[in-house]
């Protein structure tokens, strides 16, 4: 897969505003961001109340989905071009549930809300409406998605990629450096998982760096076996999609999942294998 | 505080539940050239290795706030009007810088 077949820069993205079948989507973080500014166009898609079941600990089903993307005005043979904040983090979780419920024609804004905020371009608090339609989502493809079993299994087997902080990874912080350390759950990484942050993966104006350095990175830096299948997993999946997207959209490896349970999921789990420290660890 | 990702809003008041006395908290304020707030910066906060650690965008205050660890920190703020750069010798409790952004 070509980048620009998953990619697009924000010039083009500024020449494509009023192109008919194109569809700007922001998925935020914080709600408040797109009724502050967006682009021109773009509806929005909140990563918890619209992508989160409201009951179960899950997202939303084949159902749901279809029933949220009629809801936005979006058919499906749209092309979606999906951005948002936190270097596009949730827009590239939004990016996998396209995937995963069978969108043909899904792509990313290069760099984001951030970079068009830095290139000062145009966003508009105007409200968006589009016509409600009736999208048809697939059954959801289980190539893309692990569960917590076939990650306890997959120790030792494929490769494990662990795109947390140094410090998250080591068990020295349960979260993130911006947020309060309230959490209960046990620190640490699943052992022989592999430490990429999934910053290392973006520039810092939120672009994702070129194929020749993401793969230096997986493969010459951190020794990433090519020759395996790869699991990616962050606290909660989002940070995640970010470099499933790197590896599997960008750099074309076939058989990627995203650990969505990840840490919140795998370090609650009674008797499973953790490892502590800067170090991958045995099986 | 929501179990999520999410970016917490960086004008607001620190949680209750947050103990001062027990976290080191990393603050302030992102200005332009002209000394005024800097409302949507990208503050990012690098550790003693330079490695990225967080990030958080600048509210209608220009202010930022993380939560580290005792120790050396990099601030980078990165926003329309410029860069700016800042070193950190964090204790625990408060620690304030202000970032200055320029071309």
């Amino acid at each position: 897969m070509a980048r620009e077949d998953v990619l697009v820069t924000a010039d083009w993205a500024e020449e494509n505003l009023d192109t008919p079948g194109v569809v700007f989507v922001e998925v935020d973080e914080d709600a408040s961001a797109y009724d502050y500014g967006h682009i021109k166009g773009a509806v929005k898609i909140d990563w918890k109340d619209d992508l989160q079941d409201p009951i179960r600990r899950d997202f939303v089903n084949q159902e749901q989905f279809s029933q949220l993307l009629s809801q936005r005005g979006i058919s499906n043979d749209d092309t979606v071009v999906l951005y948002g904040g936190n270097n596009n983090w949730f827009a590239a979780y939004a990016y996998w549930y396209f995937k995963l419920y069978g969108h043909e024609d899904v792509k990313l804004l290069d760099g984001g809300r951030k970079k068009w905020e830095l290139d000062a371009r145009d966003v508009t608090a105007e409200v968006v409406k589009r016509e409600p339609t009736n999208y048809v989502a697939k059954p959801l493809n289980w190539d893309l998605r692990a569960k917590r079993d076939e990650v306890e299994a997959a120790i030792g087997v494929k490769n494990l990629i662990d795109v947390r902080s140094p410090d998250e990874y080591a068990g020295r912080l349960l979260a993130p450096a911006h947020l309060p350390q309230e959490q209960s759950q046990r620190a640490g990484h699943i052992p022989t998982a592999l430490s990429v942050p999934w910053s290392k993966a973006a520039n810092e104006d939120g672009t994702f760096k070129s194929e020749a350095e993401l793969r230096e990175l997986y493969v010459g830096e951190a020794g990433l076996d090519e020759g395996k299948s790869t699991i990616a997993y962050c606290r909660i999946g989002e940070r995640s999609s970010h470099t499933w997207f790197a590896l599997r959209e960008l750099l074309g490896y076939e058989d990627v999942k995203n650990y969505d349970g990840s840490w919140t999921e795998y370090g609650s789990l009674v008797g499973v294998p953790i490892a502590l420290g800067d170090e991958p660890g045995t099986k | 505080m929501s179990d999520s990702c999410a970016a917490p809003d960086q004008d607001a008041a620190l949680p209750a539940s947050v103990d001062i006395e027990k976290e080191t908290v990393l603050t302030g304020t992102v200005v332009n050239d002209e000394g005024e707030l800097v409302q949507g910066a990208y503050v990012r906060l690098l550790d003693g290795s330079g490695e990225f650690t967080a990030e958080v965008v600048t509210g209608e205050g220009g202010q930022f706030r993380f939560f580290a660890a005792p120790g050396k920190w990099t601030l980078r703020a990165l926003s329309r009007y410029g860069d700016a750069t800042g070193e950190v010798e964090a204790d625990r409790g408060l620690n304030e810088t202000k970032l200055a952004v320029s071309r």
